[in-house]
């Protein structure tokens, strides 16, 4: 077997400086990066009160809670229950279909290609920005203050959050959409509201429902928890049996919103791979 | 210049007309089906949420007047006449806006670190088993779809109120969040580096350290990045259920109503939540950018 000639280290070293000698900021930047994470993680856990012997009762009590829910059981309340997951599933559609019917207008708005003036549009994406900013329990809870107690409120809390992140996505769904085919219309005589409504509106709808879809996939999630501040449907329930420590109806009532979580994906998957399937596959 | 447009005789015409028109007809048809259904059901739901719409107008006044409200000092004054009377209790709110960015922080990591202690036993294509697999997967689903608020409600009472129940909650939810995020980014590894280190009789482990982790790492990092600007979200209202952080100050002001505590309170979440966004954007940015120029 030949050996290899002996690599000549000297000029090897000379000739590529930066593989042989990085320079010690580079090489300490990891280390010093992950020991900056972890410094920071164990003076949250100071700053926290985590303690060993909180965190050991604590999972023990968890043990115990948990043997307490098996096997889950709603008592005699599971007609009850039916009623707030179908209140909680209402509160989630129309939540979400009235904050896409408000959002596309507005969305319109904050479209570079619609608007090309920074003037509108800027004051339009931050005025968005802060209303996604606030969390959508935090606008159950103001709109709780407006119009009491109630699912009616957590309607309006899910429509507002929504309201945000459906008029960021509307308008970079328009802003991706192809210029030929407004151009197209105005060829032909078409004035500005044609323009949107023949030109640009074919092509952002199919993307539009899909994202609604998919809204209302997760907002089922949200208005399963906007119900703990009370703004109705099953997260109402749930907290209260928490609190009440009713544990095999708490553990029923979760299952429950697993199953329906579940169905609601399956569902919404199917219909958005029929609105937009051949898109996807294009 | 003038250019004939050719139009076809009126024969052939009104065949292709009523072809087109037929077309059209039908898939209007179907539209206003599907449009008549969607209402039906959205009728359905608003009964089902109890949607009063003389409610919402007669209070859509106290709308705007809340919000007239909590923009208003107790001197009657507008609140930004006055910042330092707005923010009052700034010295507080900061204390607690830290504690909501530091359970954040620790339940991101903690939930990082189990996503990346179990996304390996996930991912179809390095799980080592097929049950292991199935048991991981529907773990990691069942802390993801089980709300953050839920746990957080469970947590205080076997924990205790107090920031750690909101951490802990926070960590199982982004465990699950990641995990799955994680194992899909695992399964579009390039399978040929495994191979290699397969094929000089590696161990599992040295297979997963030396093959998967450098294609992965970045990938995870951001991730992780995003995970943590969700989380302040999700801390800031951990508070309403008792688990520590602003939410406890808030959920206070708007309940005892201290009008512009809650204004204040808010414009101080808006802008943290901003802040982080652009920061852990911009991180973000830094460490595709590398990978990119590599």
């Amino acid at each position: 077997m030949s050996q290899l000639p002996k690599p000549d280290t000297v000029q090897l070293r000379a000739k590529y400086p930066d593989v042989f000698e990085r320079p010690a900021s580079a090489r300490l930047a990891t280390p010093a990066m992950i020991v900056a994470l972890l410094a920071i993680f164990v003076l949250g856990l100071v700053d926290l009160d985590f303690s060993p012997s909180k965190l050991i009762s604590g999972v023990s009590q968890l043990g115990w809670i948990t043997m307490m829910m098996i096997p889950p059981n709603p008592g005699s309340s599971f007609p009850l229950y039916m009623q707030a997951l179908g209140e909680t599933l209402s509160i989630a559609l129309l939540g979400t279909t009235l904050a896409a019917v408000l959002a596309l207008p507005v969305s319109l708005l904050a479209a570079r290609n619609i608007i090309p003036s920074n003037l509108i549009r800027f004051p339009v994406r931050r005025f968005l920005d802060s209303i996604r900013g606030v969390d959508t329990l935090i606008w159950a809870l103001v709109w709780i203050n407006v119009v009491g107690l109630g699912p009616f409120a957590g309607v309006l809390a899910i429509m507002v959050s929504d309201f945000g992140a459906f008029g960021k996505l509307f308008s970079e769904a328009i802003e991706a959409a192809d210029r030929k085919q407004v151009e197209g219309i105005r060829a032909s005589g078409g004035n500005a509201l044609h323009e949107i409504r023949f030109g640009l509106l074919p092509q952002v709808l199919p993307v539009i429902a899909g994202q609604v879809l998919y809204f209302i996939e997760s907002n089922t999630r949200s208005a399963t928890i906007i119900g703990i501040v009370g703004a109705g449907g099953i997260g109402l329930q749930l907290a209260e049996q928490i609190r009440v420590l009713e544990w095999q109806k708490v553990s029923f009532l979760i299952l429950m919103i697993l199953i329906a979580v579940a169905a609601i994906d399956f569902i919404s998957g199917k219909l958005r791979f029929a609105i937009i399937g051949q898109r996807a596959v294009a | 210049m003038a250019t004939a447009v050719s139009i076809l005789p009126a024969q052939q015409l009104a065949v292709l007309n009523e072809a087109y028109r037929q077309a059209v007809a039908r898939k209007r048809l179907k539209a206003m089906l599907a449009a008549a259904a969607f209402c039906a059901v959205l009728l359905v739901a608003a009964v089902g949420a109890e949607v009063n719409l003389h409610t919402l107008f007669s209070y859509f006044g106290n709308f705007v007047g809340y919000f007239d409200r909590i923009l208003t000092l107790d001197s009657g004054a507008r609140v930004w006449t006055s910042p330092a009377e707005w923010f009052w209790g700034w010295k507080k709110w900061l204390r607690m806006l830290g504690e909501t960015l530091l359970i954040s922080y620790v339940g991101t990591l903690i939930g990082a670190v189990l996503a990346f202690a179990l996304n390996f036993l996930a991912a179809q294509n390095t799980s080592p088993s097929a049950w292991l697999r199935f048991t991981v997967r529907r773990l990691l689903e069942f802390a993801r779809t089980v709300p953050g608020i839920v746990f957080a409600l469970i947590f205080v009472i076997a924990f205790g109120l107090g920031p750690m129940a909101g951490v802990l909650a926070i960590a199982i939810h982004s465990t699950g969040a990641l995990g799955k995020l994680f194992a899909e980014i695992v399964e579009n590894a390039d399978m040929k580096p495994v191979e290699g280190i397969r094929s000089t009789g590696a161990s599992w482990l040295s297979c997963m350290r030396f093959a998967v982790l450098p294609q992965v790492l970045t990938g995870y990092a951001s991730y992780a990045l995003l995970r943590f600007e969700i989380n302040v979200r999700e801390a800031s209202v951990m508070g309403f259920v008792g688990a520590g952080g602003i939410g406890q100050e808030f959920v206070v002001a708007i309940r005892k109503f201290y009008y512009s505590d809650v204004s204040a309170i808010l414009v101080t979440i808006i802008v943290t939540v901003f802040i982080i966004d652009i920061s852990t954007g911009w991180l973000r940015a830094r460490l595709f950018g590398k990978e990119t120029r590599r």
